[in-house]
């Protein structure tokens, strides 16, 4: 069963008409042509719907229960995927999937939040919001990766840390500024994807990188816009404004100069056809890490240490 | 990230109501609620002569507690917001920047500069919480990678103290990524093998604990700080239960293993000052 979002009425009314008619045409040669004409109009639909998204209306996108996650991209990307657990300090948190894995042959560590499909698989990876043991079993595998000198690919899809009681008393602000700290200068290239959402620090412990990529429907923000239009419109029905505010779509984080490059995706978005959005991960993340891989280490650590002092836009006296 | 502000100034609200408190000779402790005479209180650097709850101090009144008497310099005094994103929401942000600038006199919510503590040189960042809740956008963040950049070309130990609801939403992405561009900047003194100490104050939280607060070689607290990653409120609301006593206060901490020492205001300065000793 395809899912529709509120604003894809109209496609799902073409979709539904397509069906009909093809089903009623049993290949007679005459309903070609209408069928011809309704995929035309469908495929014309589509790009102009997805053309106009609101930015909160691309946060329903990139929220899509039927996007493609980590763990598609994984299977569908890589040769071979061993997947390792925990933090060895506490337990292992399956909001977080992380492992070792080939890519064109170059062994990589991948690490990604995982929201989960089904409902029981959203409880059990807590719809994708990572315990400190989960950012910190990223840390040890970025330090495995560093250890065997192998690049580290993330692809961050979460709502954010989970603000929890355990997750308090087990420090989950010390797990996530830990993570930035070591990655700030890990020995390694370190490639990362908004592949859906992008939730503020929870996203950024796993998103320090030489180059931050994001698909095209994905959005990044310091807050959710729910959680933004409660604290400074006191009323959460104001999130589409707020979601205009923050500024939170590939586009303005490209502007910002936060993001280096939007990775498009198919017509309709990518739960459309997983298949070619997988394909054009796999050859964005070969390319920025072929490039990566190229550089001496201390030139990758001098470039990513200048990117991240400039960081930020101040204003005049 | 700055749910905290909220919550706080509700209950100010609800406190101002219940009970009158007369202008300047009384003040009401944010924990005990007694209340209590406000001499005696900033006799007592602001600490609750009944609960020894820690009142929030000025960056003056901070600097003058930790360093010798005279001896602070400012850096980058100048350094001022803009406005990126044309953020508004029921106000502009540059509305909110011009109030909160005309109420403080602060260009933003961070002072840096360097001093000496018992003669000793060190660099120190204070958050003024009353400027946005002490939020942290790119002009804190810029002052931040100074301070530790200050620290690192003189090799003297920086010393952070801590108010902040978290990262400033109204600078977006932006502000998210000064958790990175402070986590950095932090990790090139530890690097350089430059000491760091933190001094977390009532309250922190937000981008500001999951960054640059919890990566010092020695964290230290003020008795009672409410110290935290998501506020209570949120979390309250998430998992639907009231949360216990003493969550998330400095001893709370200390319990769990994430802060060296909970050290009262008045022994703040000799606490700094003999730890810098052993580097």
């Amino acid at each position: 069963m395809r899912e529709y979002l509120d604003f894809e009425k109209p496609i799902a009314e073409i979709e539904d008409k397509l069906e009909k008619l093809t089903a009623a045409a049993q290949g007679r040669p005459s309903a070609e042509d209408d069928l011809r004409k309704l995929r035309t109009k469908l495929h014309q639909l589509q790009a102009e719907i997805y053309a106009g998204l609101t930015p909160w209306q691309r946060t329903q996108v990139a929220r899509h229960p039927q996007r493609p996650s980590a763990l598609d991209y994984i299977g569908r990307i890589c040769d071979s995927f061993q997947e390792l657990h925990g933090d060895r300090l506490y337990g292992d948190d399956q909001a977080i999937v992380a492992g070792f894995a080939k890519l064109n042959g170059q062994s990589v560590v991948v690490i990604g939040p995982q929201k989960g499909k089904t409902l029981k698989e959203r409880m059990q990876r807590n719809f994708g919001m990572p315990n400190p043991e989960g950012y910190r079993k990223a840390l040890r595998l970025m330090r495995l990766a560093e250890k065997f000198n192998k690049p580290v690919v993330t692809l961050i899809d979460t709502p954010g840390a989970y603000p929890g009681i355990g997750a308090e008393e087990r420090g989950q602000a010390e797990a996530i500024a830990r993570n930035l700290f070591t990655m700030a200068s890990l020995k390694v290239p370190i490639v990362s994807i908004v592949i859906g959402e992008g939730g503020s620090g929870g996203a950024l412990a796993i998103g320090v990188a030489d180059r931050l990529l994001m698909l095209q429907n994905a959005v990044y923000s310091v807050i959710s816009p729910e959680g933004c239009a409660a604290i400074l419109w006191d009323d959460p029905k104001k999130a589409p404004d707020a979601a205009e505010a923050l500024k939170m779509t590939a586009a303005d984080l490209l502007r910002l100069g936060v993001v280096d490059e939007i990775l498009p995706e198919p017509p309709g978005g990518a739960h459309r056809d997983p298949m070619a959005m997988c394909d054009a991960v796999k050859k964005a993340i070969a390319l920025h890490l072929g490039e990566m891989l190229e550089l001496p280490l201390e030139e990758l650590l001098r470039r990513r240490t200048r990117k991240y002092r400039k960081i930020g836009v101040l204003g005049g006296e | 990230m700055a749910w905290f502000k909220k919550e706080r100034s509700a209950h100010e609200d609800e406190d101002r109501k219940k009970v009158k408190v007369p202008e300047g000779l009384w003040l009401k402790c944010n924990h005990c609620r007694a209340i209590v005479y406000r001499k005696e209180v900033e006799r007592s650097a602001k600490v609750c002569p009944k609960c020894e709850y820690h009142f929030p101090i000025s960056v003056e009144d901070r600097i003058d507690l930790l360093l010798d008497l005279g001896t602070f310099r400012e850096w980058s005094p100048d350094l001022a917001p803009a406005d990126p994103l044309h953020f508004k929401d029921t106000k502009r942000y540059t509305d909110r920047i011009q109030a909160a600038q005309q109420s403080t006199g602060k260009k933003d919510a961070m002072v840096i500069g360097e001093g000496r503590i018992n003669g000793n040189r060190i660099a120190l960042g204070v958050f003024h919480f009353g400027f946005m809740g002490g939020s942290m956008g790119s002009v804190v963040g810029e002052k931040v990678a100074l301070a530790a950049d200050g620290a690192l070309r003189e090799r003297i130990p920086l010393v952070m103290v801590t108010t902040s609801g978290g990262a400033r939403m109204q600078e977006g992405i932006l502000s998210l990524m000064q958790m990175a561009k402070t986590a950095a900047a932090v990790s090139r003194l530890a690097e350089a093998r430059i000491p760091y100490i933190a001094i977390l104050a009532d309250p922190t939280f937000g981008g500001v604990t999951a960054s640059f607060a919890m990566l010092a070689d020695v964290i230290l607290a003020e008795p009672k700080a409410l110290i935290g990653f998501a506020g209570p409120r949120v979390i309250e609301q998430t998992i639907k239960q009231q949360l216990p006593q003493e969550f998330q206060r400095a001893e709370f901490l200390l319990e769990h293993g994430m802060i060296d020492q909970i050290v009262p205001r008045k022994r703040l300065k000799e606490t700094v000052s003999s730890l810098v000793g052993f580097f």
